[in-house]
């Protein structure tokens, strides 16, 4: 749905240059909701900004749909553009027209008729749950009611794409749970694919599919929601994991020196239905190897539930390589952290 | 007790008030017409802008900046051959006009600018997102977002010209600055100029309270 190829994009800064993106690729599957997680200034902006092109790439192409959007200028590119809608951080709704004019903003930058116009608008403040707003002014709104309009009048011309630049940063938790279920659910009913940029990664494991992490301008590692989360390789994704609360806190067990020589730690994870099968008890049980859990999350990745354990295993080298082992063979992942 | 104000001519007064008018009402007219498009291609063409135009922006700029650093009185002198050339007078009610808008124009096209800076960037990206064209940036965008300003750098505009229009009295180009002079300057005689002076009061009493009534209504924020 969206390919970008070889992106690299120089700004100009008094005598020299920085570069912002450096020959990036990225490719994002239709009806996904892709995250695109960086620390700021990592180009996370930039590179949002790249895909509708209000910021065009120094190098590199830009599909959408299988349309080169970098091949286009003008006109042309003006009326591709209506296929990608785009929503704010700070909203960015015109202050001088409602709730209603500005929904029926873009849909009026296209000249159509007025009647089909207050039909869509209708629609979509339906959709959005802003009904009985429709005359307010956006400063008489609130932050997630402000988000709404925005994504009514993202979704007026009925897009393929969904751009969200930090569309949830100025908003407290409570709403930014709201707001992204909102986008969640339009994903699901309308099939938009979404690509979402943020700094949380709580935004990006609550509804991401994919994510990839950014890095001084560069995707330093990328992959689906569940494997970059559970198993992250690069020190900044570490960071961003860490982030979240339930997250393993790593101090807890590596400050401990007083381990006994007899004890393995490893981290079990499990993924899916598995997290609701007595997998662990079972495997523990059969072996005969006694066990500490040191650390323990069961939580959601998006709708995905998993669990993630640190355990120390009792026992001689060979009887927990056999435990490790019985517990693999019932399909769970388990990394030996250290050995005796 | 009235017995000073027996021997105005309250009839002249009325007169040169009407001259003063229309004076006002058509260089603020002609202010505006040539001054808001000046003022949006003074946005439009700067660095990081829609249009950007380096030389453009720059050959403007100077021209205004040049016009705004002449004295009025100057420039009404300097103009008369222009002035001349468009209305075929540099006399009276019509000739006053020309210098007046040449005066004030600029000084319009950059309170323009200076609106058009306020408007919030990140409107205009949405709007750019949303595919406008640069035309349906201006009139959809940056105009009705920048309409409280510019309806604030329209009143002053107005009062400025309200003391230009006195001003060019002094080269005969009539109304209630005539008035004043040859009553009050020339013949001593201070009721006169006095009413004078009042009227010219009430009326930027009144152009700014209507200007301020219209900023109020229109400010969203
Ligand atoms: N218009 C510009 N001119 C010059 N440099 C720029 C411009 N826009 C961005 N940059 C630079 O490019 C880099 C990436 O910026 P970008 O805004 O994409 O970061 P970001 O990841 O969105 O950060 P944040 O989380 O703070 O929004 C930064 O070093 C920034 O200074
Ligand atoms: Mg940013």
């Amino acid at each position: 749905m969206i390919k970008l190829s070889g992106i690299r994009k120089d700004y100009q800064a008094g005598r020299g240059t920085i570069t912002a993106l450096d020959t990036l690729n990225l490719e994002v599957g239709r009806g996904e909701i892709f995250g695109v997680i960086g620390h700021s200034g990592a180009g996370k902006s930039t590179l949002i900004r790249t895909i509708n092109l209000l910021e065009r790439p120094t190098d590199g192409t830009v599909h959408i749909d299988g349309i080169e959007l970098t091949a286009l200028n003008g006109r042309r590119l003006q009326q591709e553009r209506s296929n990608i809608g785009m929503i704010f951080q700070h909203f960015n709704l015109l202050s001088s027209a409602t709730v209603a004019e500005n929904i029926a903003f873009p849909l009026s930058l296209s000249k159509a008729p007025r009647a089909e116009i207050e039909r869509r608008v209708r629609e979509l403040v339906g959709l959005v749950g802003l009904e009985g707003q429709e005359n307010k002014y956006p400063a008489q709104l609130s932050g997630g009611q402000k988000q709404r309009v925005g994504i009514a009048r993202a979704l007026a011309t009925n897009p393929k794409v969904l751009l969200c630049d930090e569309a949830t940063s100025a908003l407290d938790p409570q709403t930014t749970k709201s707001i992204l279920s909102l986008l969640l659910e339009i994903n699901r009913e309308l099939g938009i694919t979404i690509v979402l940029i943020t700094h949380e990664m709580a935004v990006i494991r609550s509804i991401c599919d994919r994510v990839a992490v950014l890095d001084g301008g560069r995707i330093v590692e990328s992959g689906a929601v569940a494997d970059v989360f559970l198993k992250p390789q690069h020190p900044t994704t570490r960071e961003f994991v860490a982030q979240t609360e339930d997250a393993a806190d790593a101090r807890l067990i590596d400050t401990d020196d007083s381990k006994p020589r007899d004890r393995t730690r490893i981290r079990v994870t499990f993924v899916g239905e598995q997290t609701y099968e007595p997998v662990l008890y079972e495997t523990m049980r059969d072996t005969g190897v006694p066990f500490i859990i040191l650390q323990g999350t069961v939580s959601r990745l998006k709708e995905t539930p998993y669990g993630q354990l640190v355990l120390e295993l009792k026992g001689s080298g060979e009887e927990t390589e056999r435990a490790v082992l019985a517990l693999r063979n019932r399909g769970l992942d388990v990394e030996v952290m250290d050995h005796a | 007790m009235l017995d000073w104000l027996a021997d105005v001519d309250w009839s002249d007064i009325w007169q040169n008030t009407l001259d003063t008018l229309t004076m006002l009402g058509g260089s603020t007219l002609f202010t505006l017409i040539l001054g808001l498009p000046i003022g949006i291609l003074l946005y439009m063409t700067r660095r990081g802008q829609l249009l950007e135009q380096p030389v453009v922006y720059w050959v403007l700029s100077v021209v205004v900046n040049v016009l705004r650093s002449v004295p009025f009185i100057i420039l009404m002198i300097l103009v008369i051959p222009v002035t001349k050339f468009l209305v075929g007078t540099s006399l009276g009610v019509r000739g006053t006009i020309p210098p007046l808008v040449i005066g004030a124009a600029p000084f319009f096209a950059r309170l323009v600018e200076t609106s058009l800076r306020e408007v919030d960037r990140g409107v205009v990206e949405a709007a750019q997102s949303m595919g406008a064209s640069k035309w349906q940036i201006i009139r959809r965008v940056l105009l009705p977002e920048a309409r409280p300003g510019l309806i604030a750098g329209i009143t002053i505009t107005a009062v400025t010209l309200v003391g230009y229009t006195a001003m060019s009295g002094a080269i005969g180009g009539g109304g209630l600055g005539d008035l004043a002079i040859r009553y009050g300057y020339y013949r001593f005689e201070t009721t006169v100029m006095i009413i004078t002076v009042i009227i010219l009061l009430i009326l930027v009493q009144i152009l700014q309270m209507i200007g301020d009534r219209l900023v109020r209504h229109y400010s969203r924020k």
